[in-house]
């Protein structure tokens, strides 16, 4: 069990590597229960994230349409990212990080305060949220939950739906298909049971840490925070700079030159790949140009990878060496995912 | 917990057993593998090499972390386990068969301040509480 955020969560349930194979091979499990689901109501919601979050709400249309953003600081740099549903035009659900909740709720509410006063914001810790994920996992749902297949098999990716006491999203972090699942508190570990029962594995935070990276997401906290820039944090899909719209950080986004890019690492060389080890674009240049932000053994490839901010001049294809204690590894750049769906993609 | 009776350990959960050629074997505990969890990597010291007691030799990385392994006697390095290199999870099967490295001990008295097994014990049952 290790602190993650204030919870105490477990990093493995026996074998870190079985967890993750068995979410790309089958179904497994997560607790997220640490994240925090926010419901934001009222009239005015949803210009109040149009100037909240730097991806674009406007996408939003239909019930139950989900969106990754990131909420910015002044500065543009990420104060978190979070998954914001359109349940209606007046009740809109954010889902943000264990580490940063209780930062965004008081960044929220005191931008509510200046900008949609009658805005109601309320804290979800009622809500428990279970992930299950990998190929067979929403088949394992419908198993555990009567009559929730006819209500979700159609519900396409980034798009939930509220059924009986649950809120299923068709969301994960893992690069594999499955439910995100919020329900009440006091009946999740009967609902947990009942995956169990029904051959869902519990995974741990190691197993779901390999799995992001293999898919190539973002982690808060490593791969960007409130001094790094979107643009340079692979998150440049996420921020609308095309339309008129005004968000928190639009204007320092658009002021500050984009000089680095998040881009993918396949070592070479035996070894692991870390976070915050230096990386060498060219041989006779000067250590620190560039530096891993999340790596590690991909059990899929066999092999350590990792997420690099390095300089623009870099593409995919171009050999860098990795400082790893004494010694310089070779490593390939990649364009990541390095998974999705069971498939190795590099 | 199972911890072998016949051999010597570290502080730092490494194991050594000195065998009937005087030659010294050398692995990290179960305790260290547990608490490192899936191993996926190991980097030995090379044949030859020379250590001190205690020096830095050796490192095991497992899906949560890179860990160094010390030398827990001095001497040279007269051979490495080349399983490891493409099966770094015998340490996870079987941490006292999964060997690091042999040594040809410099000093053999150098085994006599290393813990035994009720002092490496009693050490793991106080890191307990």
């Amino acid at each position: 069990m290790v602190d993650f955020g204030g919870w105490d969560m477990p990093l493995h349930y026996g074998s870190q590597l079985d967890e993750h194979h068995h979410v790309r091979s089958d179904a497994g499990m997560f607790d997220v229960s640490h994240m925090l689901a926010l419901d934001i109501k009222g009239e005015t919601a949803r210009d109040f994230l149009r100037q909240l979050v730097a991806n674009n709400v406007d996408k939003l249309t239909q019930p139950g349409k989900a969106l990754y953003s990131c909420m910015l600081n002044p500065e543009g740099g990420v104060i978190d990212d979070l998954i914001i549903y359109f349940l209606t035009e007046s009740h809109f659900r954010a889902v943000v990080n264990a580490g940063t909740a209780d930062k965004d709720l008081a960044w929220m509410l005191a931008r509510r305060d200046e900008l949609a006063p009658a805005l109601e914001i309320i804290p979800r810790r009622d809500l428990a949220m279970i992930a299950v994920q990998g190929p067979n996992a929403r088949a394992k749902v419908w198993q555990v939950i009567a009559g929730s297949q006819a209500e979700t098999e159609n519900l396409k990716l980034f798009q939930a739906t509220f059924f009986d006491k649950y809120f299923i999203a068709r969301t994960g972090y893992t690069g594999e298909d499955g439910f995100e699942i919020m329900l009440p508190a006091v009946d999740a570990v009967e609902f947990w049971n009942a995956l169990h029962a029904a051959g869902v594995a519990p995974a741990g935070l190691g197993a779901r840490d390999t799995l992001r990276l293999e898919a190539g997401m973002n982690l808060y906290g490593q791969d960007m925070d409130e001094t790094t820039n979107p643009l340079e944090s692979g998150l440049g899909w996420t921020v609308d700079l095309k339309s008129d719209r005004e968000f928190i950080g639009k204007q320092a986004l658009l002021e500050k030159p984009v000089k680095q890019q998040l881009i993918g690492l396949v070592l070479v060389d035996r070894g692991v790949l870390r976070s915050h080890q230096k990386v060498v674009t060219q041989s006779e240049a000067v250590e620190g140009e560039g530096e891993i932000t999340s790596g590690g053994f991909s059990p899929t490839l066999n092999q350590s990878i990792a997420l690099a901010r390095l300089p623009l001049s870099v593409s995919a294809g171009d050999e860098v060496q990795v400082v790893v204690r004494d010694k310089r590894l070779k490593a390939k750049v990649v364009k990541y995912p390095f998974v999705r769906n069971g498939k190795i993609l590099v | 917990m199972s911890i072998p009776q016949d051999l010597k350990y570290t502080k730092s959960h490494e194991w050594v057993r000195l065998e009937e050629d005087g030659s010294a074997t050398i692995g990290i505990t179960q305790h260290a593998q547990e608490l490192l969890g899936d191993m996926v990597f190991v980097e030995t010291p090379g044949v030859g090499r020379t250590l001190k007691q205690g020096e830095e030799c050796a490192v095991v990385e497992s899906v949560k972390a890179a860990s160094d392994v010390y030398a827990p006697i001095a001497g040279e390095v007269i051979a490495i386990n080349p399983e490891l290199e493409s099966a770094p999870e015998k340490i996870n099967q079987d941490a006292y068969a999964a060997w690091l490295f042999k040594l040809k001990p410099a000093n053999v008295a150098d085994l006599d301040n290393l813990l035994d097994y009720a002092a490496y014990r009693k050490m793991l049952e106080s890191e307990e509480t």
